[in-house]
């Protein structure tokens, strides 16, 4: 009997895998989406801007279907090929805490804001597509909220750019980041954005 | 208070230019970065001790039915010139639905009170005559910083001359009634901004830097209608430039 359940949780769990491999990419942004909001709806702690239950709920529930080195190498530009590879590791990993702390604390001013999906424009074969969507609020300015998504080796895709309003919040950073480079060295980006991140850190400690 | 308000400000300036020569740009993209990050300075300044204080206490003070009756009247006056700037792209489909929902705001609307036109499907657009001039094939120049009016490039100060000249709302009178009617919009326009304020200071590593290049992006991509080229992500190296849309061409 145990074993039969155990066969058939490991089927399950395949069966999810394919699932997900398979899954579209505008159907992952809608799923995800809609999935973190209805948590935050519920949530009296994140709406009461608690940081810390946001952070972690977005590294749950959003980091998995993002891909960070892409992005980092994006926001690095054409200095990317002089780090080495335990340089982009760490550069990563601190753009990674950058964007996730900044944005996180975004999804605690969520209201009642609509989100409508736009129908994806996508040619078969293509790997590389941008999902867009809109939030839209009563007597303010609609916003553009679209991702760039892009097909993984094991089939699965994985977010590297988010555009508002018409604004990359990755390539955002190419000229401060090359500015950075310029005068430090990657050495001097990375301890820049660790810098950074400390400092934000410090604030969300003395908050909570 | 009056004094003392005009001297942080002049402080300010003070400290904004010696910061600005100490940073003469040198970035081949923003000729003008000195005497922008000084303006930029000052109007942090003049942010904190007026615009921003005044945002938040009108942020306080008015419940949101009331903020979204003052956005909807300001937004029902601004799709007039709005209109005209789709035309002048060539894109008369787009004026007439601009004009019908100033006509349908107007009246069901209750003089553009309640925006009944988005909720019949006639979509909200965003033009002035900077992108105008965009799309008759203008460059942008060289970036500005303009203290009060903010951010613009070369262009987009031209087309911001042009449209505050045709702005309907300067032409209310009696004159007292149109001063504070510029004066709320302008509340109104800043205090939608103040949540953008934290993401900011949170992300930036440069504010100045930051808003530049945040700044530039949106433009460009408003020339396109939020449809702009995409940049096609190359692993290595420089990212190329796909040319899929035209400017100013809907992309719905």
């Amino acid at each position: 009997m145990k074993q039969l359940f155990s066969l058939l949780a490991g089927i399950f769990l395949l069966a999810s895998n394919v699932f997900a491999a398979d899954e579209a990419p505008d159907v992952l942004v809608k799923r995800v989406t809609e999935e973190v909001l209805n948590i935050v709806r519920n949530d009296k702690d994140i709406q009461a801007g608690n940081s810390k239950k946001v952070i972690q709920l977005v590294e749950v529930k959003v980091l998995p279907h993002f891909n960070f080195l892409r992005m980092t190498s994006l926001a690095v530009g054409k200095d990317w090929n002089k780090a080495s590879p335990e340089q982009k590791k760490r550069l990563a990993k601190e753009f990674e805490t950058l964007l996730v702390r900044t944005y996180s604390n975004a999804l605690t001013a969520y209201k009642n804001q609509t989100i409508i999906y736009k129908p994806l424009r996508m040619q078969p074969g293509d790997t590389d597509v941008l999902v867009r969507t809109e939030i839209r609020q009563p007597g303010q300015q609609a916003v553009q909220l679209d991702y760039g998504v892009e097909k993984q080796d094991n089939g699965a895709w994985k977010v590297y750019d988010v555009v508002v309003a018409g604004i990359s919040l990755v390539t955002n950073y190419r000229e401060t980041f090359a500015q950075e480079v310029r005068n430090g060295g990657i050495d001097g980006l990375i301890a820049t954005l660790a810098d950074k991140n400390k400092q934000t850190e410090a604030k969300l400690e003395k908050k909570s | 208070m009056k004094k003392m308000l005009a001297k942080s400000v002049v402080s300010l300036a003070v400290a904004a230019c010696l910061s600005g020569v100490a940073v003469a740009g040198d970035n081949p993209n923003d000729p003008a970065e000195g005497w922008n990050r000084a303006m930029f300075s000052v109007n942090e300044g003049l942010d904190t001790v007026i615009a921003k204080p005044l945002a938040k206490g009108y942020d306080y003070v008015a419940p949101l039915p009331v903020k979204v009756v003052f956005g909807n009247f300001f937004s029902n006056i601004a799709d007039v010139m709005i209109g005209v700037n789709n035309l002048l792209q060539g894109k008369p489909g787009d004026a007439a639905s601009d004009w019908g929902r100033v006509l349908v705001n107007s009246t069901i609307g209750i003089g553009g009170a309640f925006d009944v036109a988005s909720e019949m499907g006639m979509d909200k657009h965003y033009e002035d005559f900077g992108q105008t001039m965009a799309v008759w094939g203008a460059g942008e120049g060289a970036y500005l910083f303009w203290p009060v009016i903010g951010p613009r490039t070369v262009r987009d100060t031209a087309g911001f001359v042009v449209d505050s000249y045709t702005d309907p709302l300067w032409y209310t009178y009696p004159v007292p009634v149109r001063n504070s009617l510029v004066a709320v919009r302008y509340v109104d326009a800043r205090a939608a901004l103040l949540p953008t304020d934290k993401i900011i200071e949170e992300a930036a590593t440069d504010k100045y830097a930051y808003v530049r290049d945040a700044y530039l992006q949106h433009r460009r991509s408003a020339v396109y209608d939020g449809n702009p080229p995409r940049e096609v992500a190359v692993p290595n190296g420089k990212p190329s430039v796909e040319l899929k849309s035209t400017p100013g061409a809907s992309g719905k």
